[in-house]
């Protein structure tokens, strides 16, 4: 009697609450473990981990279409031969003349490296599509390449959001390591304040203080920045600016930016131009005879800041004696260049350009890192390139600066040969400056490096 | 003033390139009523005539370079030099005026190719079709000539005799400081010559007669006997020749590389629509005026009073044209107003 008492007292609607008192308790019983070990979940895994794998993935992202298609062909051949070395084949490159070395000629920490390769198109929607995709589909532990401030930019905030390291490849913008900063990109190349503070005293030694200068500038970021910088330097050593026209970036004829130099008033025409707008500007400015003018009774002379021997080779005869700056050449005779050189050399039957250095260089810093961090944690590499002091690999001693990631190292003013020995020898080095002074604040350029785990 | 005179030659050199490659669009568009986007294209490969035309007349014997001592390299020095010395050197240095006659048959053939072995198969098909077909087709030509000869602009120089620029100032009296490269003078004057030619063909010859007549109305000169169809393919192989040579008179001016024809065909296009479709003298006149629209607002003085003008000037006149007056500046009444 009592038992069916009670049984009718139970109502479906207390049935109910009772069901679902139980399933909360049981879903909050079931997650709140996850709760208090969900973060140290996290700090372990990371992307990119090769786990039990016996390989390491990187991602080579370079330009293999659109205008600079052959300076990313050669950005490819510098990581497939980095990629030989890192595992013990060929005759090791700058393994042997990099120093410290934690490097073995066995993989990275025992795993042997693969890669894959995607087309920056140099465009920034298409760098950063292609690195997203290295990462989410082929579980690359690092990415790097690129010809253009605008795309290292672009991926490198790509990888800060993906907790992946970048490890860029041409880029000269301030903003590359200043104001876009981020704590997953590092820069090996030189930037346009580098190329400024290197550029003017052996500007003053040759064109003199007396200078009335005229810039045209590619719109964009890098362009920005070079012009900037240039004016800066150059109104340092007594330089005055007549002008600072921006060109739109592949204008093609530079025609109508160039007649207004010639009467101008200015004796010194400043190419912040770069890849095939280089080549373009620097052959038309030729062909209107600057090269040959005399304005304010000196002989007009005409400056491209950032140089390569990419662009030398298509600008001809238009190059010879034009001062500039480079971040590495390969006729330097130090123990690292010539190792590079050598190996380079005998692969593909030519030197590489400074862009294929630059990304040699960067793969096998990163390797290095991964090496002396036990792991392929990105934040615990990170760690060990911050502050990273090397020698051996080109460049003379070199820092990886902790506060922005920008490497600092010498820098080469360099002029176009005017008789070249072969049809590589088409840049000569004027000077070798030494990294003090193209040193700079690291808060100059602004910018947060952001977080180490993301 | 000086400033000013000298925007008036760019404008014009710079229109001539654009009238050129404008003459030959429109020209297909006008008889065989084909949106043409591979001509841009066909300009491109008639800049890498003189390229190849470089390449086979400094093919050169390879010696080991001392100077490299890490690894083999080679200096390479032109047959033609090591045979005829000087000889061999002047014929290398004329090598863009040797490339316009080689590149004449070059281009008729390669447009007479295109136009039997793909065009003619979309003449009744929709302009989108058309658009689709002819730009599929410029993408193989330009990854084509990025496979033999790389991304990177080429240089192609003048013969070294007009290398330099002509002191055109102190011809009419403005003074030594205001030149001009000879060259440019050269591809203007070029550019008018080919123009004339062209006109001259379809105005004063019978073969340009009938395919006037056959633009006007294809149907009743097929009623006559007349193969119209064979007279048109001969028109597009015309306007390859005059895109070709365009190309190759312009490799001095600019390097030419695989993807310098995409950078023609947009500006070309709004040069037909502004002069009016299917209009042989209103691509010409556009192809000027928009040259010289183009110099002007690349002044600092007009940069200073609106930024940027420089980039958009010439899709502005376009915009303003098409809400205006569709049909473009010399179009036939109903073309593009529907």
């Amino acid at each position: 009697m009592s038992e069916n008492k009670i049984i009718r007292n139970v109502s479906r609607r207390t049935v109910l609450k009772g069901s679902a008192l139980t399933t909360g308790a049981a879903i909050i019983g079931a997650t709140a473990p996850m709760h208090f070990i969900r973060n140290a979940y996290a700090a372990d895994s990371f992307r990119g981990d090769p786990g039990s794998n016996k390989s390491i993935v990187l991602g080579f992202n370079v330009p293999q279409t659109g205008p600079y298609a052959d300076e990313g062909a050669d950005e490819l051949r510098a990581y497939k031969l980095a990629v030989k070395h890192l595992n013990g084949e060929g005759d090791g490159g700058m393994l042997n003349t990099m120093k410290p070395n934690n490097l073995k000629g066995n993989g990275i920490l025992g795993k042997k490296v693969e890669f894959v390769t995607g087309d920056t198109q140099t465009k920034s929607d298409a760098a950063r599509a292609s690195a997203k995709r290295m990462i989410e589909k082929d579980n690359v532990a690092m990415v790097t390449g690129g010809s253009s401030s605008g795309v290292a930019v672009a991926v490198q905030g790509l990888c800060q959001e993906m907790g992946v390291i970048f490890m860029a490849g041409l880029t000269h913008s301030n903003d590359t390591t200043g104001k876009d900063k981020k704590r997953y990109g590092f820069r090996h190349f030189f930037n346009a304040y580098m190329s400024g503070q290197a550029l003017a005293p052996v500007l003053k030694d040759e064109y003199g203080s007396d200078r009335k200068a005229y810039h045209l500038t590619a719109d964009y970021t890098w362009g920005w920045t070079q012009e900037e910088s240039i004016k800066a330097a150059t109104e340092n050593i007594g330089w005055e600016t007549v002008n600072t026209v921006r060109t739109p970036v592949g204008a093609g004829d530079f025609s109508q930016y160039i007649t207004p130099v010639l009467n101008s008033g200015a004796d010194v025409l400043i190419l912040n131009h770069y890849g095939k707008d280089m080549v373009n500007s620097l052959t038309q400015a030729v062909q209107f005879g600057l090269k040959d003018k005399m304005v304010n009774g000196k002989k007009f002379e005409i400056v491209v800041p950032l140089y390569s021997r990419l662009m030398a080779q298509g600008a001809g005869d238009a190059a010879k004696g034009i001062l500039g700056t480079t971040n590495w050449h390969w006729s330097l005779t130090d123990d690292g260049s010539q190792a590079f050189v050598k190996s380079f050399g005998q692969e593909y039957g030519f030197p590489p350009s400074q862009a294929a250095h630059t990304c040699y260089v960067q793969t096998l810093l990163y390797a290095n890192a991964c090496e002396m961090a036990g792991t392929f944690a990105p934040w615990e590499v990170i760690k060990q390139l911050e502050g990273y002091e090397f020698d051996g690999m080109g460049n003379g001693p070199t820092l990886y600066r902790a506060e922005d990631h920008q490497c600092f190292k010498d820098v080469l003013v360099v002029r176009g040969k005017e008789k070249p020995q072969s049809n590589f020898d088409l840049l000569e080095v004027v000077k070798h400056v030494p990294r003090a002074q193209v040193e700079y604040p690291a808060d100059m350029f602004g910018g947060e490096l952001g977080p180490y785990k993301v | 003033m000086d400033a000013i005179f000298l925007q008036i030659l760019n404008g014009l050199d710079k229109g001539g390139a654009y009238a050129l490659i404008a003459l030959g669009l429109t020209l297909v568009f006008g008889t065989l009523g084909v949106v043409n986007f591979a001509h841009g294209a066909i300009f491109m490969v008639g800049a890498f005539c003189a390229v190849t035309m470089e390449k086979i007349l400094t093919l050169s014997v390879k010696v080991k370079d001392p100077s490299v001592t890490f690894f083999d390299a080679y200096k390479e020095t032109p047959y033609l030099e090591l045979w005829f010395g000087n000889t061999g050197s002047a014929i290398i240095d004329w090598v863009v005026p040797i490339s316009i006659v080689v590149s004449i048959p070059v281009m008729l053939g390669l447009g007479i190719l295109m136009e039997r072995s793909l065009i003619r198969y979309f003449y009744k098909r929709s302009h989108a079709e058309q658009i689709l077909v002819t730009f599929g087709l410029a993408i193989v030509l330009q990854e084509l000539v990025k496979t033999f000869f790389g991304a990177n602009p080429i240089p192609v120089s003048a013969p070294d005799i007009v290398a330099g620029s002509a002191a055109i100032g102190s011809w009419i009296g403005l003074g030594d400081a205001v030149v001009y490269p000879w060259w440019r003078l050269i591809y203007l004057l070029f550019s008018v010559v080919i123009i004339s030619a062209v006109f001259s063909f379809l105005n004063f010859t019978t073969y340009g007669m009938v395919v006037r007549a056959g633009m006007a109305d294809r149907e009743t000169v097929e009623l006559l006997g007349i193969d119209i169809e064979r007279r048109f393919t001969i028109v597009f192989g015309l306007a390859a020749v005059v895109a070709g040579l365009a190309g190759v008179m312009y490799t001095p001016v600019l390097p030419p590389d695989y993807h310098q024809g995409m950078d023609f065909l947009v500006l070309s296009f709004v040069v037909v629509v502004v002069g009016g479709m299917g209009s042989l003298r209103g691509a010409v006149a556009a192809g000027f005026l928009l040259g010289i629209l183009q110099s002007f607002s690349s002044m600092t003085e007009v940069k200073s009073i609106i930024p940027g003008i420089d980039q958009i000037i010439i899709y502005l006149v376009a915009v303003i044209i098409l809400l205006t007056r569709p049909r473009g500046l010399m179009g036939r009444r109903g073309v593009m107003e529907n």
